[in-house]
């Protein structure tokens, strides 16, 4: 039986290198990734205590997030090409346009 | 009789749906619709006219109560009419040459494109007026009196793409407010001092003795001033003769035959307020008097042929107030209504010359018309020779009557100031005929090219008028043909009780006739000499007092006097404000404040760097800093 806090530490890890990936990557497809990486690290932490606790509660958030993060990948995806289509570039610093 | 409160019905419905819609009826029923009302209103008057005759006097007036208007506390002012032979008498004298001058109109405005909307001002105008003088209340007529107002100013700037025209129509609004905010006040007092806007109110106050001497002078003098306002009196007459740039019949209807005769109405009207008063009566004569010659003076040099008969109107609506000053209300009402007729009908004749030159209106350049004109001539002709004083038609005997008054009671100032007024009626008013019809032609050769009598719509009623011109007065003999021949004032005297004076003997009576001819033929004869024997006698006399001439053709400066004493004050009063206060003081703020958002944006804009990243750190902070405050 593999202890708990592996799992919350693989889970720690993943959002730390989401983080850190969101920060230092340049484009937005992998900014984009590192958001997935974040959530699925939280899925992670979410059945591990779900499974620790003996309750379905945490399952079913998890299949609420995954469900989220479907549709957040449609539309992400979608903006992501609009800009490209506009800007010939997907670099977020080229994403500027907003600002006021 | 009971249906009198039709009169002023057919005219309002038909301004309202002509102001409806107008824009989709034919030209033809506009016209038919817009005339048919007022002879309806002038057949309903005339049948009121004669139920009023066999109406005892004790049940006067009747009074027809439409609906309650305005209900606030002891406040009341009802939506009323009523009929007594004062309003009965100016319903005939509105609807009738009011008809006349729609009918008129048609011909006139035929080809102008802004048809409809003439005609439905007309009727507006018309019924306005008779909401004016057969309103039971104070309040009523008030609005009555600022409807004329608005009409007046529409109709004056009816052709409103001239600058002139609507300068004009401005100038005709704001004079007039000016008297109407005292009239308002006078109402006001009367309402303290009364209770009540009604006229029966306010005479059975008067009667019980409820209003002392000086409240009545207070309220009387308040009126009048409104009435200098409506009536273009010394000093607020100023507009009218501006007013000459509006369409002719326009002219003819306001400034002659109606609007400008309501100030004579309404103190006629209270007539009880201005006799308790005594001073404001004294005050009206001598406003009268003086207007009376200060106009006819100017009237002397003007050589537009509308102005002339401008500063006519207002000389001659001097006599009607010298005829109410010195209590002789009847007699003032009677110089209304036969100046009704012949006013009008020299209004629209000097409209049927200009239509036949093409719009020309100075006379320099007219002269010799009496051939080309076979039906104006001799319509303006018997205008003329009415207004200037000629026995025996209508004009003779309505100023005789005044003048009459004028000396019996003892006023030989006004008396001697209408005398000298109706030598310059006289000749002004020959000076125009001769000018105009008589002797060398001066017209311009592409006015001559299409020189032409005016058609059977125009003519018709300058002939109908130009009857009337010499038949109305007949109703109002003077006393040396009976103490019973004056019809007139014994039909008014339910609301006007005869005048309490001094008797003249018959042969007195006599001398003050034989003196208005002699006056009448003497300006007559000068204008034969100046302008038809020797017309150079006015060349030399401008030679001689120059300076006289340049201060009469300038009309005493009054306008240029005005402009620099209370429109450039104004003007320039409003400019510094506006400078000051209004861009300094208001604008600052409001810029001020916007300008502090603004700032204050500016500032915090460098947090929105438009980078993703950014944002994200920032959430990232957020996040640890609610972290460590859980946690710690």
């Amino acid at each position: 039986m593999i202890p708990l806090s592996y799992f919350i530490g693989l889970s720690i890890l993943l959002f730390v290198l989401g983080v850190i990936a969101f920060f230092v990557k340049r484009d937005l497809i992998t900014m984009f990734m590192a958001v997935e990486v974040m959530l699925n690290a939280a899925n992670l932490a979410f059945i591990t205590l779900a499974k620790a606790a003996g309750s379905p509660s945490g399952q079913v958030i998890v299949f609420f997030v995954i469900t989220v993060a479907a549709a957040e990948a449609a539309v992400g995806l979608a903006i992501i090409l609009l800009v490209f289509r506009q800007n010939k570039s997907v670099k977020a610093e080229d994403m500027r346009r907003m600002k006021g | 009789m009971e249906l009198f409160w039709l009169i002023p019905f057919f005219p309002g419905m038909s301004a309202l749906i002509l102001a409806v819609a107008g824009k989709w009826l034919p030209r033809k029923y506009v016209s038919w619709q817009a005339c048919l009302s007022v002879l309806a209103s002038f057949s309903v008057s005339i049948v009121c006219f004669f139920g009023l005759l066999r109406v005892s006097a004790e049940s006067l007036p009747v009074v027809k109560t439409l609906f309650q208007w305005i209900q606030a506390g002891s406040f009341q002012a009802d939506f009323s009419l009523q009929l007594d032979p004062l309003s009965s008498l100016m319903t005939i004298v509105v609807t009738g040459v009011g008809f006349l001058i729609h009918v008129y109109s048609v011909g006139y405005m035929a080809h102008d494109k802004g048809y409809t909307r003439y005609f439905t001002y007309l009727n507006l105008f018309t019924f306005a007026m008779l909401i004016l003088v057969m309103a039971s209340n104070m309040v009523l007529m008030f609005v009555g009196w600022e409807g004329v107002g608005l009409c007046s100013y529409l109709l004056i700037g009816f052709w409103f793409e001239k600058p002139s025209a609507a300068a004009a129509g401005k100038k005709a609004f704001i004079v007039n407010r000016i008297g109407d905010a005292a009239f308002i006040l006078g109402i006001f007092f009367l309402f303290f001092i009364v209770g009540s806007g009604d006229f029966r109110a306010i005479n059975g106050a008067i009667e019980r003795g409820a209003i002392t001497q000086g409240a009545a002078t207070l309220i009387a003098m308040l009126l009048f001033v409104g009435a200098t306002g409506k009536s273009a009196q010394i000093p607020l007459y100023v507009w009218l003769p501006d007013a000459m740039e509006g369409p002719t019949p326009v002219s003819a209807l306001i400034h002659a035959a109606t609007m400008v005769t309501a100030g004579v109405y309404m103190v006629a009207r209270m007539n009880l307020l201005f006799t308790l008063s005594g001073v404001a009566g004294q005050v009206v004569a001598l406003i009268g008097g003086l207007t009376a010659i200060f106009a006819a003076s100017m009237a002397l040099t003007q050589n537009d042929i509308k102005r002339v008969l401008a500063y006519s109107t207002i000389s001659q609506i001097g006599y009607m107030f010298i005829g109410c000053g010195v209590g002789a209300y009847a007699a003032g009402m009677f110089h209304l209504y036969t100046h009704a007729f012949f006013k009008s009908l020299l209004f629209l004749a000097a409209g049927s010359v200009m239509h036949a030159l093409s719009g020309e209106l100075d006379m320099r350049r007219m002269g010799g018309l009496r051939k080309y004109l076979p039906l104006t001539y001799p319509t303006f002709f018997i205008g003329a020779i009415a207004i200037a004083g000629v026995p025996f038609l209508s004009g003779f005997f309505s100023k005789d009557a005044i003048l009459t008054h004028a000396f019996a009671q003892g006023q030989y100032f006004i008396w001697g100031l209408g005398l000298l007024g109706a030598v310059l009626t006289a000749f002004y008013m020959f000076r125009l005929v001769f000018l105009t019809f008589f002797g060398e032609e001066r017209i311009e050769s592409h006015a001559k090219a299409h020189l032409h009598e005016s058609p059977r719509v125009m003519t018709v009623p300058l002939v109908l008028l130009a009857f009337f011109s010499v038949v109305a007065g007949y109703v109002g003999l003077p006393v040396i043909f009976g103490e019973k021949a004056n019809l007139f004032n014994r039909f008014l005297e339910p609301v006007i009780s005869p005048v309490r004076e001094a008797r003249l003997s018959i042969s007195s009576e006599w001398l003050l006739i034989l003196a208005s001819v002699a006056v009448a033929f003497c300006g007559i004869y000068i204008a034969y000499i100046f302008y038809l024997r020797s017309p150079q006698t006015p060349h030399r006399i401008v030679a001689r007092f120059p300076a006289v001439y340049r201060l009469l053709y300038n009309k005493y400066y009054v306008d240029e006097i005005y402009n620099s004493a209370f429109v450039n004050p104004l003007v320039n009063g409003s400019r510094i404000l506006y400078d000051n206060f209004d861009l300094g003081v208001i604008d600052r703020t409001i810029n001020g404040t916007a300008g502090a958002a603004g700032f204050a944006g500016k500032v915090l804009a460098f947090v929105q760097s438009g980078l993703i990243k950014d944002y994200a750190l920032i959430l990232l902070l957020g996040v640890a800093v609610f972290l460590a405050y859980l946690v710690f």
